[in-house]
Order: C-alpha cells, then sequence, then structure tokens
C-alpha cells in the first residue's frame, strides 16, 4: 500500500468524498462534531417527528467519542472513538436527511450503513481506539453545542488540525478491514488443521 | 490479628487508579514494541507507533491514557486473619474511586440504571471481588476496563464432548468474529471450567496476570502460545485493519466443574491493559 496523506477540509463537498478510497490516510481540518448514543437518539428524534434539526449538518463529519473533562490549562481532555456499529440505526437516517459527509469511530458497520454511505455519499473513518492522548494533540478547541446535560455524551463543535483517520468506507463500497484482513488471514478451519 | 484501616485501602485504591489510568505498564509498554518489530503492513507500523506515542504523552502531560477510563474492576486478596477497621471496607474502595475519578479529570462512564442511563458521575459503584486466603496480606489488583473490549465478552457452556477442539474452535471464532470492536491488539483471558458465573470470573482474572509471565501450568502454558499463534494467523490486526498480530497475549485459568459441564469464558482486553497491584 502506498502510504500517502491527504489533508481535508471541513465542510466536505461530494467532490472530496468523490476522490476518497479505502485505506487513504486522512488529516482532518476544521470544525467537526462529537455524538454518542443518546445524542443520536435525540437527533433522529427531530426527524421522526418531523420537525427541523438544531443544527445544520450539511457537509459535516460526526465524531463518535466521549472526551474525558479538559483539566486546567487544556481545551479538552483525552479523546477518541467510541464504537461504530451501535450508531447505525441512527445513522443511516441521518445520512438521509442532514447531509452529513463524514464519520470518524472504530470497528465494522453493517451492510446497511455500508449501503448508505454509497447512496447518500458519506464517507466512514477510522481513528485509532485507545491513543486518546495523542489525538488530544490535535483538538484546537472545543463547545458544547448540544445536550448540555449528556455530560461526556454531549454534542461539541470540534475545532481540529490535521487529526488522523483513515478510510474504512468508500462510497464505491470498499472497505478496509475487509482488504486489509485479506492479505493475512487463514480461516479458524486451516488454523486447527 | 492483623488490623488494617480502611482508610488505608482507600488511599492506596486511589492512587492505583490514577496511576493506571496515565501510566501504561512497562511489561505492556515491551511487549507492544516487541510485536512493532514483527508488524510488516505501514497501516500497522502506524498504528502502533500511535499507540507507543499516546503512551509517553499520556504520562507526560498527564493525560488519560484512553478517553474510556472504565468501569472500576477490583480484585482483592484478603487474608483471613485481617481485621478492617474504622468503617466499611467496601464503601472505603467506592470513595477510593470516586476521589481519583473526580479529582484526576477521568471520565465517569457507569450509569445508575442499565434503562434509565442516568451517570452516576463519579464512576461508582466500582466491582470488586473479594476472595478470602490464607495469611495476614491483603492483596489488591485493579484493572479500569473499557466498555469496547468488554461488550465483545463471551461465555459458552459446552457439552463436555466438544473437548479441547471445540474449545479452540470457540476462541478462535469469537476472536475472529469480534474484529475491529475490542481494539485489537488485544489480551484475552480464557476461564474454562468452574460454573456459569465462576468462567467469566476465572477470565477476567487471568488478564491479571502479570504480562510476560508464563503460565504456571505448563498444559496451559503451551495452549496459550498455540492459540495466541492461531489468533494472529486471523489476519485482523492492529485496530482490525489487518496484520499478523492480531493479540498479544493470551492467559487461561481453568477450574474443576460439573459432570455434566465444559464452561468457557472470553474476556477480552485492548492494548490499552491498565491494571496496577499492591500488597499490604
Amino acid at each position: 500500500m502506498v502510504w500517502t496523506t491527504i489533508r481535508l477540509y471541513t465542510p466536505l463537498s461530494d467532490a472530496d468524498i468523490e476522490t476518497l478510497h479505502a485505506g487513504d490516510r486522512i488529516l482532518l481540518n476544521g470544525n467537526i462534531y462529537t455524538a454518542r448514543d443518546e445524542a443520536h437518539k435525540r437527533l433522529t428524534g427531530y426527524i421522526d417527528n418531523k420537525k427541523p434539526l438544531p443544527l445544520d449538518f450539511n457537509g459535516a463529519i460526526i465524531f463518535y467519542a466521549g472526551p474525558t473533562p479538559a483539566s486546567p490549562g487544556k481545551v479538552i481532555g483525552s479523546i477518541g472513538p467510541t464504537t461504530a456499529v451501535r450508531m447505525d440505526p441512527y445513522a443511516i437516517k441521518l445520512l438521509e436527511y442532514t447531509g452529513i459527509k463524514g464519520m470518524i469511530g472504530k470497528g465494522e458497520r453493517s451492510q446497511e450503513l455500508r449501503d448508505a454511505c454509497k447512496l447518500y455519499k458519506c464517507i466512514y473513518f477510522a481513528a485509532t481506539g485507545g491513543v486518546a492522548a495523542l489525538l488530544n494533540r490535535h483538538i484546537k478547541s472545543s463547545e458544547i453545542v448540544l445536550y448540555d446535560d449528556l455530560g461526556t455524551e454531549a454534542v461539541r463543535r470540534l475545532e481540529v488540525a490535521d487529526f488522523p483517520v483513515i478510510v474504512v468506507n468508500d462510497i464505491y463500497g470498499r472497505d478496509l478491514y475487509e482488504i486489509g484482513r485479506k492479505k493475512f488471514s487463514k480461516s479458524v478451519e486451516d488454523i486447527l488443521a | 490479628m492483623r488490623e488494617i484501616p480502611v482508610e488505608e485501602v482507600q488511599d492506596k485504591i486511589e492512587k492505583l487508579f490514577v496511576m493506571a489510568n496515565f501510566e501504561l505498564p512497562e511489561e505492556v509498554v515491551h511487549i507492544i514494541i516487541k510485536a512493532a518489530h514483527l508488524e510488516t503492513s505501514p497501516t500497522a507500523k502506524e498504528i502502533f507507533r500511535q499507540i507507543l506515542k499516546n503512551a509517553e504523552i499520556a504520562r507526560d502531560e498527564k493525560l488519560p491514557l484512553c478517553q474510556d477510563c472504565g468501569v472500576a474492576l477490583i480484585f482483592m486478596e484478603i487474608g483471613q486473619d485481617i481485621v478492617f477497621t474504622g468503617g466499611d471496607l467496601s464503601s472505603a474502595v467506592n470513595e477510593g474511586v470516586r476521589r481519583a475519578y473526580k479529582n484526576n479529570y477521568l471520565r465517569f462512564s457507569i450509569v445508575e440504571d442499565p434503562f434509565s442511563r442516568v451517570n452516576t458521575k463519579n464512576n461508582t459503584p466500582a466491582f470488586i471481588h473479594y476472595e478470602i486466603v490464607p495469611g495476614n496480606e491483603l492483596r489488591i489488583i485493579i484493572m479500569p476496563k473499557g466498555g469496547g473490549c468488554e461488550n465483545m465478552s463471551q461465555l459458552r457452556m459446552f457439552s463436555p464432548s466438544a473437548g479441547i477442539n471445540g474449545v479452540k474452535k470457540f476462541i478462535l471464532e469469537s476472536v475472529k468474529q469480534s474484529g475491529a470492536n475490542p481494539c485489537p491488539p488485544l489480551f484475552l483471558g480464557i476461564g474454562i471450567g468452574g460454573t456459569f458465573e465462576y468462567a467469566p470470573y476465572l477470565a477476567k482474572k487471568a488478564l491479571l496476570r502479570k504480562i510476560g509471565t508464563p503460565n504456571p501450568d505448563p498444559s496451559l502454558d503451551s495452549l496459550e502460545r498455540e492459540l495466541l499463534e492461531g489468533i494472529n494467523t486471523l489476519g485482523i490486526g492492529p485496530q482490525g485493519m489487518g496484520g499478523s498480530i492480531t493479540a498479544l497475549a493470551v492467559h487461561i485459568l481453568k477450574a474443576p466443574c460439573h459432570i455434566a459441564s465444559l464452561p468457557v469464558a472470553l474476556s477480552f482486553q485492548c492494548h490499552s491493559h491498565r491494571y496496577k497491584e499492591v500488597i499490604i
């Protein structure tokens, strides 16, 4: 694999999305929004009730993350991705109705979500799990914009600089987890043989 | 008889959780460095670089290693000659956890009710396992454990006819199925035998053996090696993006069991294997 990095700036356009492929290493710049399980539930509630969403997510990237509290002198604490598949039922709806162009998490997504990525032109990026002190360095500012009562699960607008992610699912139906493992994997039957 | 004030236990618990959340154990760093040298894929190499850099930053800047500062898991081996004085032991342990998390900007990840999902805002209650052992020493091991890997846990009540091959297949398939979710490269704790509740306890306890030390039981030691090798040919790799290192260590504990049963439990631990021990 050729190891190149691409700098991307939010908000993302369809033109940005079309150039990305599973395995591309990306440095994100601009604003991204955090949202986890409960925030997703609340956001899709607006859609279910046919009400406008409280934020414009057109071209936005959602980061599945709940940070640690900021210690004095820091804009935020440690921050990293949570398991993405838990958001799938909500995320598909958000993709359809809001124009979200990117999601950052960790782990495999459902086939339905991958199909939605193709249909609505959205990228699923992975950030490395368990390197939350390192990722802290790439956050320049943080502001709670929705659901203060959720604590770590509140929706935050983060300004990021060269935030490192990798494209897992592109809009062409490719999946980095599948591609990456093919080279190395043996079946359980072969291992036990 | 030996008296230990519960306040002393509380202080120790607090210190252990603070240390664990900011400093990756030396032997964990060591095993990650060793594994990083074996990886060939550039993606996997980059992930190892990030993991090692993260440990440095966490320690130097006092930032938690992971945003998931975990559920507070505590294993206490209590010498039977000890008397705890000055209050309730479990309350003191919980107070130690509360102080560690509240005073050090650690994330609160515990909700008071599985359905209401209201956060307790101090990361308690802790989950405490007490064992009574001979002597007058108190051994405390703590492990802040993240939710992502915990959700991948498995328990299977096999018929004895499944045998060792059935057990191996179950373990390999469970790891394969977990993919990227438990944040590989993994540490895998396995409990074999016991009962429905005891096998998972053993699996968790197996994780607490110091990384890099062999299983004292030679047959389990060889099973651990065989499983580690097998898991690392699944190809999942660091963060599931493909590679030859999916697990860093496999630890097994076994126990006697019922003539009709063969329980097997798997406890997944992420690469950020935070554990600390003290003997009082």
